[in-house]
């Protein structure tokens, strides 16, 4: 059970003669499972190969196989792809439409033509996955915070089942606790669902935090898929695609510089806290 | 001299139901006092909803204060006579690039504010030349808007604030939608505005690294000021920013857990060089 790209490519106006690549030869593995954090700067390609993930764009050439299955054979149910693979896009508040917030929720899975009580199972379920109380089941949406209202759009993919759930930088413009609630709340569903993630961030923290391997886009291709700690050594390449390595690999590089021998492959701040008490017990 | 002040602001909101009744009242802004000194360089801190983008749009009279007054370099912004003359001095810049950009060509973009000012030709393009070498982005002058990052797009909504001569800019968070290198250029550009122009800059972030250089903080709170200091002051307060939904800055974070494992530490440290001074290194 596994979403594989193989040689993937997809051009933009090529029938122009200014075609773009946006992907370039892609082949990535996805297992099941996974929590895969997807990084490159503005027009690396990311949001591009996220919506090959579920049908909505097209390869130009390569195949892409959802559970052994090829998604471009003319039989395959596209519709039902577009169930199992949940795309979130950016700011997908500014999507919510209906009256109540549970209405809202209720949108996606009516559409997959489930009958009304187990829509409303799954609206509810969704609603309770992201932490949305029933006293605001009633609600307008407009009247939710920012953080409430991501949840609620969030829900609204959640609703439908989704084996995997491809977030496109959820945390942009959640307040510091916001954007903590949100992705311990995708963090926790994903060990309670076994369901696999894909996040999309321009935060090295948060991918640093919370994702167990990290692909790291560029020009349309990929340029690393490790590890976060082994991605993390490569700063330098990094920060000359627009990247950068989250904040504590500097602090520690700045530590083991100044003469206090700490392993500057941590990637986060319980780690590295960890690491110099360690090192400073060991100079004494 | 105070560029921005503020006395006894409060705005509600009223809510409405779908027939336009009222359904109730909601206080954005309780009752805000404060003074904004020109040349400063001001941090606006706050969780979604806490009144920060409400505040920011009274300061070019989008918004108008339900009690009190604002004064933008002495100008009420109450008084309709003034409202042009405000927007002329205390200039904005949003979060999503993409709304802010309306040329099709760069320089054009940037020259559409002095030009709808009634600026002479001439001088429009002196401004646009300006604005652009200010922000690092005159040799772009001649290219879509579209072909340009996240990061350039920013900055030329910036030059485009920056061609009206504004004594003030508003920045309501400006890196929200931008990749780590976009983010450090736009900060790079508030901050040259700031310290070569002088002009005054006022940001509003959620990423707590960007405002470790301001002369002042204020934290925003219901509507109120909650905390109000200097950086160091403001960011030593670990446990109180985090009950505001707030966060410090990663390396002040790491310091403050280096200290809960009994490691010998003043608080609120900024940067790395002061953690390495701080650990006796």
């Amino acid at each position: 059970m596994s979403i594989i790209l193989d040689h993937v490519s997809y051009v933009y106006d090529a029938d122009t003669n200014m075609p773009v690549k946006a992907l370039d030869d892609v082949n990535l593995v996805i297992n099941d499972g996974e929590f895969i954090g997807l990084i490159g700067h503005t027009g690396s390609g990311k949001s591009t190969l996220v919506q090959h993930l579920n049908g909505l764009m097209k390869a130009t050439s390569g195949t892409i196989y959802y559970n052994g299955e090829d998604i471009y054979d003319n039989d395959y149910n596209k519709k039902e792809l577009r169930s199992k693979v949940g795309l979130v896009f950016q700011y997908p508040e500014h999507q919510l439409f209906e009256v109540d917030v549970f209405t809202d929720v209720c949108f996606g899975p009516k559409n997959l033509g489930w009958d009304d009580k187990k829509v409303q199972l799954k609206a509810y379920e969704a609603l309770k996955m992201v932490g949305i109380e029933d006293e605001y089941f009633y609600q307008s949406p407009f009247d939710l915070s920012g953080g409430q209202k991501r949840r609620v759009a969030i829900a609204g993919v959640l609703a439908m089942s989704p084996e995997v759930l491809v977030l496109d930088e959820p945390t942009a413009g959640l307040d510091p606790k916001g954007r903590d609630e949100l992705l311990n709340k995708i963090s926790e569903l994903r060990r309670t669902t076994g369901m696999t993630v894909v996040l999309v961030s321009h935060s090295m923290e948060d991918v640093a935090n919370y994702v167990d391997r990290i692909v790291v886009m560029n020009k349309g291709r990929i340029m690393y898929d490790d590890v976060p700690s082994e991605v993390f050594k490569n700063y330098k390449e990094l920060e000359e695609v627009g990247l950068a390595a989250p904040q504590v690999t500097y602090i520690m590089h700045a530590l083991n510089d100044a003469g206090l021998k700490v392993d500057c492959d941590v990637t986060t701040i319980n780690e590295a806290a960890n690491e110099i008490v360690k090192a400073l017990k060991g100079r004494k | 001299m105070s560029i921005v002040k503020a006395k006894d602001l409060t705005f509600e909101y009223i809510r409405r139901d779908e027939e336009g009744n009222v359904d109730g009242i909601t206080t954005a802004i309780d009752n805000v006092s404060l003074d904004i000194k020109e040349g400063q360089f001001i941090a606006i801190l706050g969780h979604n909803g806490s009144g920060k983008s409400t505040f920011a749009k009274h300061i070019n009279a989008i918004l108008h204060p339900t009690e009190g007054t604002v004064w933008v370099d002495g100008m009420d912004t109450s008084d309709d006579a003034n409202v042009w003359n405000i927007r002329h001095e205390a200039g904005m810049v949003f979060q999503n690039p993409d709304n802010q950009i309306i040329g099709q060509v760069v320089e054009e973009d940037v020259g559409f504010g002095p030009e709808n000012m009634g600026v002479p030709t001439e001088e429009i393009w002196q401004r646009v030349e300006e604005s652009l070498k200010a922000v690092g982005m005159y040799e772009y002058r001649k290219k879509s808007p579209n072909r340009l990052s996240g990061g350039q797009k920013q900055r030329v909504s910036i030059a485009g604030v920056l061609a009206m001569h504004p004594k003030c800019i508003v920045f309501d968070e400006p890196t929200a939608m931008l990749d780590p290198n976009g983010r450090k250029e736009v900060i790079r550009a508030a901050r040259a505005l700031n310290d070569v122009e002088g002009i005054t800059v006022i940001l509003i972030t959620h990423y707590m690294e960007e405002i470790i250089h301001a002369d002042k903080v204020f934290v925003m709170d219901k509507g109120k000021i909650a905390m109000e200091g200097t950086p160091r002051e403001v960011f030593s307060k670990v446990d109180e920013l985090k009950a505001l939904r707030l966060d410090v800055p990663q390396v002040t974070l790491l310091a403050y857990e280096l200290k809960k494992r009994g490691v010998n530490l003043p608080d609120g440290i900024l940067t790395k060089e002061e953690l390495v001074k701080a650990l006796g290194l």
